[in-house]
């Protein structure tokens, strides 16, 4: 003990000391360096007119010229737009199915069972959002789907093309994403329903609560403030969206594009399939400044409700 | 009362009975259709149980296809690649930050938490990667962007260290002249192996699943892993025939069954998933369950 305090009081040995763990953050700090605070600087973009050849610092600058093209067209209006009351509606039935089916979870006495649904509802999370995209095509495909061919034939309708009918889309994009996600949920709201503290259960039991009583007056309760920061952080991240889910599952069919197009598949689109640069990254600086905005004020919101459920 | 509760028993394990049919059936569907004859799902469409059973599907994939076999060699490389890669960052990362006694740790750890907050976006990133650094079309895009380090898991990773190392033992691995390097390898590991088992699952799955790298950074069908496959072939399910690694047998042209084969692919993409998840499963609940603990 005496060794190390003499250690500390030596400016030089206490640099040498350290230096091992300096250098062990090198690989890590290198790496965000280039993967995450080059492309900050790189928001510049924005304001210019990309040449390839001249290379980006030399590209002619053009003021908020991509900005205004971005917000006359209509595009702005509904990539913000469905970008936004999807994830509201995601949000909302995201966390009702997942908080009940964690107090079911709960609820079920059969051990074994209980393993068994875990593991089942899962494995749509395990899936690759290409695969999904299989799955999906192989109910909705116009001429070899399941939903064409055994259910709307057998009943004698016409055949639907899916995946040239906007009107379906809302639906089936939700379907989608409570399919792949409301597992992942569950587990962490069971998680959260199993801390908590058995004997308030067996308090109330004593003095003759129902099941019901019990689930409304303490695991209810008990997962206030889980929902209340998963919920938050989801609101901050509401002007993101999953790029798979928005772009692979509707097969990036353009007559879809006014009920699928989101920020992100705008973005991708005209960055790789339009080449235009600029609108792209207009869009993706747009994205970028509003979802920071959006993350700040959640956990402010956050901090002032309930100041250990805020993340920073 | 009893009784009671035996029907609220029964109707619980009815409702996830359903949620659970609801999250699987998809996967019968898929893999029903991929073991039916070609005919039987040119006529009735794909179906939960087989008109008429044929390997056919798999027999050209496996048989007649490289590229398949291909997809898998890269994707097995990437992911193992990838994964290690990303465990030495980030554990090289958390490990320092959890020291409370390091000086300018609360720098770093602020860098690292901005990352999440804020991000340039794809654009510039897409422009960085590939006219700086020059990968597309190697190996390295479907490695390095992105996926090489999450700030997310370091964070993670450092609230475990700090929660399941005891400063003591460290100090006292020092006074016994052990340096920097030993303690992390000796002694922080060997007690961290459940956070590191999964991390590296968690990793492990991104890798495997990623397709995104795929489609910005590769268009050699030379790279394709299996995922970028997928992709290229719900679209065009030809590809099989026209890209340059695909068929071998000039034969077996003619008779792509390409209403199956779509099918059995996307089989072949969740197969190797499928399998491990039993063995894993437990270390996957447990991290999505360490996961939700905020940093």
């Amino acid at each position: 003990m005496n060794k190390s305090v003499k250690h500390r009081s030596a400016g030089h040995s206490r640099f040498k000391r350290y230096l091992p763990l300096y250098l062990m953050m090198i690989p890590g700090l290198v790496y965000l360096g280039i993967n995450n605070y080059i492309p900050m600087a790189g928001i510049i973009i924005a304001f210019k007119k990309v040449n390839y050849a001249k290379g980006v610092l030399k590209s002619p600058w053009v003021g908020f010229k991509n900005f205004e093209f971005l917000f006359t067209s209509k595009d702005a209006w509904v990539i913000t737009r469905n970008t936004i009351l999807y994830n509201l509606v995601f949000i909302v039935l995201g966390t009702v199915l997942s908080v009940a089916v964690a107090i079911i979870l709960n609820e079920i006495r059969l051990k074994r069972a209980k393993k068994v649904y875990q593991t089942l509802i899962l494995i749509p999370f395990l899936i690759s959002i290409i695969v999904v995209s299989y799955l999906s095509y192989a109910f909705l495909s116009t001429d070899n789907g399941f939903i064409n061919n055994s259910i709307i034939k057998a009943a004698g309708g016409e055949p639907v093309n899916w995946y040239a009918e906007p009107a379906y889309w809302p639906f089936i994009l939700t379907l989608v994403f409570l399919w792949k996600s409301f597992g992942y949920n569950s587990i962490i709201y069971y998680a959260t329903v199993v801390g908590i503290d058995q004997s308030y259960y067996e308090a109330a039991a004593i003095d003759g609560a129902t099941r019901w009583e019990r689930v409304k007056y303490i695991t209810f309760p008990g997962l206030k403030s889980t929902i209340i920061t998963l919920t938050l952080l989801a609101v901050g991240r509401i002007f993101y969206s999953d790029f798979g889910l928005f772009y692979l599952i509707p097969m990036n069919s353009g007559p879809l594009f006014d009920v699928t197009n989101t920020i992100d598949t705008y973005v991708y689109r005209g960055l790789m399939q339009m080449n235009n640069i600029g609108m792209s990254s207009a869009a993706g600086l747009y994205q970028s400044i509003v979802g920071f905005i959006l993350v700040l004020t959640a956990n402010s919101i956050v901090t002032k409700l309930s100041k250990d459920d805020a993340l920073f | 009362m009893v009784e009671h509760d035996r029907l609220n028993q029964v109707i619980l394990n009815i409702i996830m009975i359903i949620l659970c049919l609801f999250c699987v059936l998809p996967f019968v569907l898929l893999v029903s259709s991929s073991i039916t004859d070609e005919a039987a799902l040119v006529k009735y469409g794909y179906s939960f149980i087989p008109k008429k059973v044929s390997f056919e599907a798999y027999r050209y994939l496996l048989g007649s296809s490289t590229a398949i076999v291909r997809g898998y060699g890269i994707t097995i490389l990437v992911t193992v690649v990838g994964t290690f890669l990303n465990l030495v960052i980030t554990t090289l990362l958390a490990y320092p930050l959890s020291r409370h006694d390091l000086p300018g740790r609360n720098v770093v750890a602020f860098i690292i938490f901005f990352s999440m907050l804020f991000n340039g976006g794809i654009v510039p990133s897409y422009i960085m990667w590939s006219q700086i650094f020059h990968i597309k079309n190697t190996i390295w895009a479907l490695i390095v962007p992105n996926l090489m380090m999450n700030a997310f898991y370091v964070i993670m990773m450092r609230t475990n260290f700090n929660a399941n190392v005891p400063d003591a033992l460290i100090e006292a691995a020092r006074i016994d002249g052990a340096d920097e390097w030993t303690i992390l390898a000796k002694i922080v590991l060997p007690i961290s192996k459940p956070i590191l088992a999964t991390v590296t699952l968690m990793v492990g799955l991104s890798y495997w699943n990623d397709w995104i790298n795929g489609l910005y950074y590769i268009n050699k069908d030379k790279y394709f892993s299996i995922q970028i496959l997928l992709n290229r072939m719900l679209q065009d399910v030809q590809f099989l025939k026209t890209s340059s690694i695909g068929s071998q047998s000039g034969s077996l042209l003619a008779t792509l069954p390409s209403v199956g084969i779509k099918m059995a692919v996307a089989v072949m993409g969740v197969l190797p998933i499928m399998v491990i998840y039993p063995f894993f499963q437990k270390y996957f609940i447990k991290g999505i369950t360490i996961g939700a603990v905020k940093g």
